[in-house]
């Protein structure tokens, strides 16, 4: 056995991790209590097997690519930032990158991450045609929306627990350049703030970075961060079409110590990056697509400037209509706590593609928070604000969330259950996030 | 101007692999040998899609010296660059007692490597071009008490390598002997590595691709190594006796 975490390194259980080699072999490894496994980003327990994870990032073939249509086929282990390396200097980004481009096809798949561009292109999994999925009860099948869709549709945003994801054909997304044509905007408060993103549904990818250190006049103050891809023509002289994909610059390499983020370091974080930020407020800036789609890659191990305990990251969606108030209430309580985080992000959603998608049309909200004193109870009363409002929570993110909550914001469970049980019906497949919200006990 | 080319002799393996894209992402076309063809045609075609190289295929067993003429003269062409991968860590206590588990490790690190790269050498003497490279190890520095038997077949694999570069340098040919230290691949799967020293396979691609662009005679792939190797060797052999690892 050995001790697994997620990227927020809360909680760390006992699991029995192998790295198959081969097809064969993963299907081999499985016994009751499975899961697949990809680059761990995962904040909470969604990729730790019940008994027994599956590590897939051996598995990093692309199979085939069409530069005709942008189709490629690849195995699930491949890495985002794989993809992007290799194929944008061909002039193809996949359609979808969320804040990392540490995560696996598969990973992407299961939890049908969603990039700053989802209010007008959807999620990752409406790019993915097909998927090669060696299901709980055995068999080896190829699922896609025409050929056992509800398979398909349960596999996208499933977390992994239909089975294992092997293959994948997706689309990519042809591009002039690997550059963003960014244009910043500062909101002084949380009215203008979601006023600049409704104003930003006509641009491919927004997203506001909201200062939670600021309270009272200034609560939900902001920045926007508009962006499209920028043409050749849009280029510095001399500038690569396709800028280098630079390995982590910085790194945290130990624990620092928790009390390293505290009010003051946090307040003082907030209160320069927006004065940082506000600076290049108005024309617009190109810039390299890794800083703009991935702005933290840039510092291995972020996860550790928690502590030791690790940390745990909310992120809710509310429903458009009742979004203001909630939202003014979870930041008001956010700042009066003092302990939040570095990354506050507001973005709005649209509609999610698979059962379980996390999204729907509304806001999302993500914070962070180190594991400390009553955070959890802190969180539980949040919980109940996003399930009044009709909200609900990112399983990918989730460590904590109670059943009745899960429960609650995701009226599609049942429809979700049944085809998991049609292709599972022993109940192999369980990770640690199954069994803490789907599973029978 | 044709492309270059290069041909990963150990094609499959973790180091192999990531040798092979490094190659086929700077442009050569790749050849891929080892024991079973088939096995080869997923990553065949991985280089394909990724970076539309030709990709070629042969047959390798390195035990197999008797073949290794015919290995070199049924090439389609002479390659530009040959790369040996090849390497079987094996069991030190299994080998200990056990001759037949010894002798394929001697003959897998140290007698097939040494023999196809010394045969590719005079083709490439002849034609007056060429870089071969060796990839050896640390553990070849000096013989330790948990690796020797593998440690010593990696030891002679450096020591040709270093006598053929001697050699063959005034003909036009470079050897490049690599020390990868260790790295996170199947072969190492399980065991204890030390996390500072370690570094995952596309490091090691990297770093030989570097070193025959940058005509490097050796390379410890992390610079850590080479001071760790220093001190190793330079403990008289009163100490290193009595140290067990």
């Amino acid at each position: 056995m050995t001790l697994v975490s997620g990227w927020g390194r809360f909680p760390v259980v006992d699991s029995d991790v192998l790295r198959p080699r081969s097809f064969e072999a993963v299907c081999e490894a499985v016994v009751t209590g499975s899961v697949a496994r990809g680059n761990g980003r995962a904040y909470g327990d969604a990729a730790i097997g019940a008994v027994r994870t599956i590590g897939m990032t051996g598995f990093d073939r692309v199979r085939s690519f069409d530069p005709a249509t942008g189709r490629i086929r690849l195995e699930a282990g491949v890495l985002l930032s794989d993809l992007i390396d290799t194929f944008g200097a061909r002039g193809f980004l996949p359609f979808v990158v969320p804040g990392t481009r540490f995560v696996s096809v598969g990973g992407a798949i299961a939890a049908d991450v969603h990039g700053k561009n989802h209010h007008c292109e959807g999620g990752f999994g409406r790019y993915v045609d097909s998927i090669l999925l060696r299901t709980g009860e055995g068999e080896t099948i190829e699922i896609s929306r025409e050929q056992n869709s509800d398979a398909f549709l349960a596999t996208v945003g499933g977390m992994g627990l239909t089975g294992i994801i092997l293959e994948a054909t997706m689309r990519l997304r042809p591009v002039e350049t690997g550059w963003i044509r960014e244009r910043v905007i500062s909101a002084s408060d949380l009215d203008a703030a979601m006023r600049a993103l409704d104003a930003g549904d006509a641009a491919t990818y927004s997203v506001a970075w909201i200062d939670c250190a600021a309270r009272g006049r200034d609560l939900g103050r902001s920045l926007i961060y508009l962006g499209e891809h920028a043409g050749k023509d849009e280029l510095a002289d001399g500038a690569a079409t396709f800028p280098a994909g630079k390995n982590p610059e910085l790194a945290v390499p130990v624990d620092l110590p928790s009390m390293t983020l505290n009010r003051y370091s946090i307040r003082a974080f907030n209160e320069l990056y927006y004065r940082m930020g506000a600076r290049r407020a108005g024309g617009d800036h190109v810039v390299s697509l890794y800083p703009y789609f991935f702005p933290l890659d840039s510092i291995a191990g972020w996860n550790r400037i928690y502590g030791r305990r690790g940390f745990l990251q909310h992120q809710c969606v509310i429903p458009e209509a009742g979004a203001r108030a909630v939202l003014g209430e979870i930041l008001d309580r956010v700042s009066r706590r003092g302990d939040a985080s570095f990354l506050a992000v507001l973005k709005k959603l649209g509609q999610g593609d698979g059962i379980l998608s996390f999204p729907l049309p509304g806001y999302t909200l993500a914070l962070d928070f180190p594991v400390k004193g009553d955070i959890l109870n802190f969180l539980d009363e949040i919980d109940r604000l996003v399930v009044a409002a009709g909200g609900r929570l990112y399983l990918a993110k989730d460590a904590r969330q109670s059943r009745a909550t899960f429960e609650a914001g995701y009226p599609a469970l049942s429809r979700f259950n049944a085809i998991r049980k049609s292709l599972d019906p022993a109940g192999h497949i369980r990770s640690k996030l199954s069994q803490r919200l789907f599973d029978e006990v | 101007m044709s492309r270059k080319s290069a041909i990963v002799l150990g094609g499959s393996s973790d180091i192999g692999r990531a040798t092979a894209r490094a190659f086929a992402k700077a442009g050569y076309d790749v050849g891929l040998a080892g024991r079973d063809v088939a096995a080869l045609e997923p990553d065949a075609a991985d280089l394909r899609a990724r970076y539309n190289v030709e990709v070629g295929l042969s047959k390798f067993d390195v035990l197999d010296t008797a073949s290794f003429n015919g290995f070199v003269s049924g090439l389609p062409a002479l390659p530009d660059v040959v790369i040996s991968i090849v390497g079987l860590l094996g069991t030190q206590d299994t080998a200990q007692s056990d001759l037949a588990h010894a002798t394929m490790i001697m003959r897998t690190n140290y007698e097939g490597p040494s023999l196809i790269l010394g045969l590719f050498a005079e083709k490439f003497l002849a034609r007056g071009s060429g870089t071969l490279v060796g990839v050896s190890s640390v553990a070849g520095d000096r013989g330790r008490a948990s690796n020797y038997v593998y440690g010593s077949a990696k030891a002679g694999f450096s020591a040709f390598l270093s006598g053929l570069r001697a050699r063959a340098s005034r003909g036009g040919v470079q050897i490049v002997t690599v020390k990868p230290g260790f790295v996170r691949t199947k072969m190492t799967e399980g065991m204890k590595l030390i996390g500072p020293l370690t570094v995952d396979a596309p490091v090691v691609g990297d770093a030989i691709l570097s070193a025959v662009e940058n005509k490097t005679d050796v390379v410890y792939v992390s610079g850590k190594w080479r001071l760790v190797m220093l001190i190793i060797k330079t403990l008289p052999e009163a100490v290193f006796k009595k140290l067990k690892f």
